[in-house]
């Protein structure tokens, strides 16, 4: 075969073939989160602004002109900022140290290090006021329902995305570029500097744009640390929704919200865009090293913020799922996690619930995949043409959309759209569905931001070397782009899974039948008057929290067997 | 991914995709047979759905029993705390989410009568004692069981300290409790919205702002719901709370018994307390209305009411379905309640509420 022939193939396949194979990985997720995220959005806003299908703006005017709304944007920006801020300054060197160093015990750390990411919001508030409170370990610093509690919840929450998304990336950092600058006589920091820190930018940016997102629409946190003197979009839009069902009201934080988070976002995609380049990529044990004496510093540091940030809130639930009703220790939370609570109060015993939320993230987790696996593919291609361009810079916003937008509008949207959709003969909104598709919604955007740095690092002339040579476009993902993106993928499902598994907002605010989430067990749990009920919460949310450590701990292990399965 | 979990997760999906399919018969036949509403006719619907808020228990028996007796098979749907399912029940009106409802309290009760979510109707099964709960004369919501919403305090920390626990609105406000109180905010927590109506009872709509200044003034610490309030800051919810004084339910001093089991340490302020009823329904454009008469007439019955006490811990509106011995001792009902009449609750609850978030709430 001459090479001109290998080129007309290729001009061929990439006319007609790939074009359909493109378009129905593009068609695929573009109508899931159409179907899914879109559609009940604009329904619950459209119902707020049109009750009756006149439209109707003045709420706009109103909401607009409340001084009390723009306090509440300035602290959504405010916390957001701050709360990002503080998750890549703790989540940076604590990459570092669980990715570029060897030591015992470190995949435990890294489990470790994700389990607040599940953990149901309530439960983190009940942990952080327990250390934080006036009679607290932490009490005597008075940062009960402070502006720094909520930033220090959100840190505890999102330093696991910076330290997966960013260990990710540079675990597989080809080292010979630094071992190179310190030959040359550059010290550790100037080499961290200008050849490490540049090579993490679309790591980095990937993390801090989920982190802020996350942080931009927490509600549950923010809602029980920060008592009524903090508040943020979202909280608003609860209380609006939720408590007063005033839709228009509603529907304006909503845009608001849409306007804040879309503006940060664009902000996001411009650095990534310019940044998220092709890498030299080395396996991932290759880069790292055992500790040296240069490391102590961090592995210090990093020490000291797990200690602070995640075992101090964490041990605080251990030992309060350890103190049985009644005064005294014991296993007695733990036992009664068969039981139905107290006076039979659930309609499920833990177990099962836990059993029913296992299996609703494994649906979710699969879905996700799917899609967010397509996304990063799509965008992962550098298309010609500038209309494609543009659309694949679109795509890579609206994906993250699902993160910036409050979990009450989706779920309310759901309602109103979800009924026999389609004409299909079901109300999709009662048979439980509608959860794993909500979780999985969520989950999405994680997906695509752990594959995508790492597909796009990928030498384009890669998969060109390979076409040229005549491989099919198959066989150029198969060979090409599969083995790298299936050390990720184990991350990627690590962390859906993960996500899916601590979901609560989404998840409550649908309706379910019969069977119900660990989360929201734990919610109901904590809503119950009687000592055991809560004790049984404390010793739930351990359990949760276990679980979690041991998905992550098997992702962790699965990301050595993607080659070998494909 | 492992081809078990694979294999495990398709049959997840085929079996869901079954249900689905099974539900859609059964509704399409629903559709079928409304004409004929009623008739006891083949191809009259089989099953009727009940949306219930999250505190919602009902057991394996009384279940069984209400399936056997009607021929219905009982689809239990849950939906939030009660705020949610009744702003889910309007936003839902043209689509109702099921055939009845329960859950819906008096804070709620006239929103959802009013938007036209509800189709009257009155049971016969309705003890005539509970006629001091209807929200309207219509009889649109049906009154399954009542609680009280009260200041609580910690009598055994207040004993400690050789001091008089507080015994009123008003002791709140006074030097002597400075510091000692943890309130519920009204616009995030339900019992919360019950207390404040409580102090619009008492002190009127001129006076209520007023007090909740004064309280502040006082120290009070305000939290974004109960169970953050009674396991992180009250003395009697937890061993790490400082604050003796909370508000809680009548109910909750027989859940804080000594080890004996012979007394309890904290105590329910009965000058203080708000009713709050939680109310069933017939929902309008009900699949199976007849369904949901029967389930609402079942819900009033002795087997369910029976179960009530224990399992959601509210009063029974059927005075003969009783409650724990515990409660007799420990939990006494208020003699007079601070209640808002539910036509002002209709007419003022979003103006009160966005009142008080403005005036302490910021």
């Amino acid at each position: 075969m001459t090479l001109t022939d290998a080129a007309r193939r290729r001009d061929r396949w990439s006319v007609a073939g790939t074009g359909v194979g493109w378009g129905i990985a593009t068609a695929v997720p573009v109508l899931f989160l159409a179907v899914f995220f879109v559609w009940p959005v604009v329904a619950l806003v459209v119902k707020g602004f049109a009750p009756d299908g006149a439209l109707d703006l003045s709420p706009f005017v109103d909401v607009l002109t409340k001084p009390r709304t723009w306090r509440l944007v300035g602290l959504t920006l405010a916390q957001a900022v701050a709360g990002t801020a503080v998750s890549l300054l703790v989540g940076v060197p604590t990459a570092y140290v669980l990715y570029r160093l060897r030591f015992r015990g470190r995949g435990v750390v890294r489990a470790w290090v994700t389990v607040p990411f599940v953990l149901p919001t309530v439960v983190v508030g009940v942990a952080f006021r327990a250390v934080l409170g006036e009679g607290g370990p932490l009490g005597f610093l008075g940062l009960d329902q402070s502006f720094v509690a909520i930033v220090a919840a959100l840190a505890f929450f999102n330093v696991a995305v910076v330290v997966r998304t960013v260990g990710g990336m540079w675990e597989r950092l080809d080292p010979r570029a630094e071992q190179a600058a310190r030959t040359l006589g550059a010290g550790p920091l100037r080499v961290l500097r200008t050849v490490t820190l540049p090579r993490l930018v679309p790591a980095l940016t990937s993390a801090a744009s989920v982190v802020f997102l996350f942080c931009a629409t927490a509600f549950g946190v923010v809602l029980v640390l920060g008592g009524r003197r903090f508040g943020t979009i979202e909280t608003e839009i609860y209380r609006q929704t939720v408590q007063l069902l005033d839709l228009p009201t509603a529907a304006v934080l909503s845009v608001l919200q849409l306007v804040v988070i879309v503006v940060a976002l664009a902000v996001a995609a411009r650095a990534r865009r310019h940044r998220e380049n092709a890498l030299e990529l080395a396996a991932a044990e290759q880069a790292a090293h055992r500790v040296a004496r240069g490391d102590l510093p961090v592995v210090g540091l990093v020490a000291a913020f797990v200690l602070l940030l995640h075992v101090l809130p964490i041990a605080t639930l251990v030992v309060r799922s350890l103190r049985v009703p009644g005064g005294g220790w014991g296993p007695g939370n733990y036992t009664a996690l068969g039981t139905r609570g107290q006076r039979d109060a659930l309609t499920a015993t833990v177990w099962e619930a836990g059993a029913a939320s296992l299996r609703t993230a494994l649906m979710a987790t699969l879905i996700a995949l799917v899609v967010g696996g397509l996304v990063s593919l799509v965008l992962s291609r550098s298309p010609r043409a500038r209309a494609a361009r543009r659309a694949r810079g679109l795509l890579d916003g609206v994906v993250m959309l699902p993160l910036g937008v409050s979990a009450v509008t989706v779920g309310f949207g759901f309602l109103l759209t979800m009924d026999h959709p389609f004409g299909l003969p079901t109300d999709l909104r009662t048979t439980g569905l509608l959860i794993p598709v909500a979780q999985a919604v969520v989950a999405v955007p994680l997906v695509v931001r752990t594959l995508l740095p790492v597909l796009r690092a990928i030498d384009p002339r890669l998969r060109q070397a390979a076409a040229v040579l005549g491989a099919s476009p198959g066989r150029v993902l198969g060979t090409v782009d599969w083995p790298i993106a299936a050390r990720a993928a184990g991350l990627a499902i690590g962390f859906a899974f993960a996500a899916s598994l601590g979901e609560f907002g989404a998840t409550s605010f649908l309706v379910r039948p019969g069977s119900t989430t660990l989360p929201v067990v734990i919610y109901q749990l904590l809503g119950r008057p009687g000592a055991q009920n809560y004790g049984m919460a404390m010793a739930a949310s351990v359990v949760l929290a276990v679980v979690t450590a041991s998905v992550m701990l098997v992702a962790e292990r699965l990301r050595g067997y993607g080659t070998r399965e494909f | 991914m492992s081809r078990n979990t694979r294999a495990r997760t398709s049959a997840a999906v085929a079996l869901a995709a079954a249900a689905a399919l099974g539900l859609g018969a059964c509704s399409s036949s629903d559709a079928s047979s409304a004409p004929a509403a009623g008739g006891a006719t083949s191809g009259s619907p089989t099953t009727v759905n009940l949306v219930v808020h999250d505190s919602f228990v009902i057991s394996d028996a009384a279940k069984a029993a209400f399936e056997k007796e009607s021929g219905l098979t009982l689809n239990v749907v849950t939906s939030g705390d009660g705020g949610q399912l009744a702003n889910q029940l309007v936003l839902t009106k043209d689509a109702p989410l099921g055939d009845a409802f329960f859950g819906v309290d008096n804070s709620y009760a006239t929103r959802v009568v009013q938007a036209g979510v509800i189709e009257p109707y009155t049971s016969a099964a309705l003890p005539t004692s509970a006629a001091r709960f209807a929200v309207d004369d219509a009889g649109s919501l049906t009154p399954i069981d009542y609680g009280d919403v009260c200041v609580n305090v910690d009598t055994a920390w207040f004993d400690k300290k050789k001091l008089t626990p507080p015994a009123s609105y008003e002791d709140l406000t006074k030097p002597e409790y400075q510091d000692l109180t943890v309130l519920l905010d009204p616009t995030s927590s339900s019992p919360g919205t019950a207390f404040l109506f409580g102090t619009i009872a008492h002190f009127g709509t001129d006076g209520y702002l007023d007090y909740w200044t004064r309280l502040l003034d006082n120290g009070a610490k305000i939290d974004s719901g109960w169970s953050d309030a009674y396991y992180s800051d009250y003395t009697g919810g937890s061993e790490d709370g400082t604050y003796p004084v909370v508000v809680s339910y009548n109910t909750s001093p027989a859940e804080t018994l000594d080890e004996a089991g012979t007394s309890t340490t904290t105590a329910a302020v009965l000058s203080t307390c708000t009713d709050q009823v939680e109310y069933a329904g017939v929902l309008a454009g009900a699949k199976n209305p007849e369904g949901a008469k029967k389930i609402v007439d079942f819900l009033l019955g002795q087997e369910f009411q029976s179960e009530i006490a224990a399992g959601m811990y509210m009063y029974p509106v059927l005075e003969s379905a009783g409650v724990p011995d515990s409660w007799t001792s420990f939990a006494p009902l208020p003699a007079t309640t601070n209640d808002v009449p539910a036509a002002d609750i209709a007419a003022h609850r979003d103006e009160w509420l966005s009142d008080w978030s403005d005036a302490v709430g910021q």
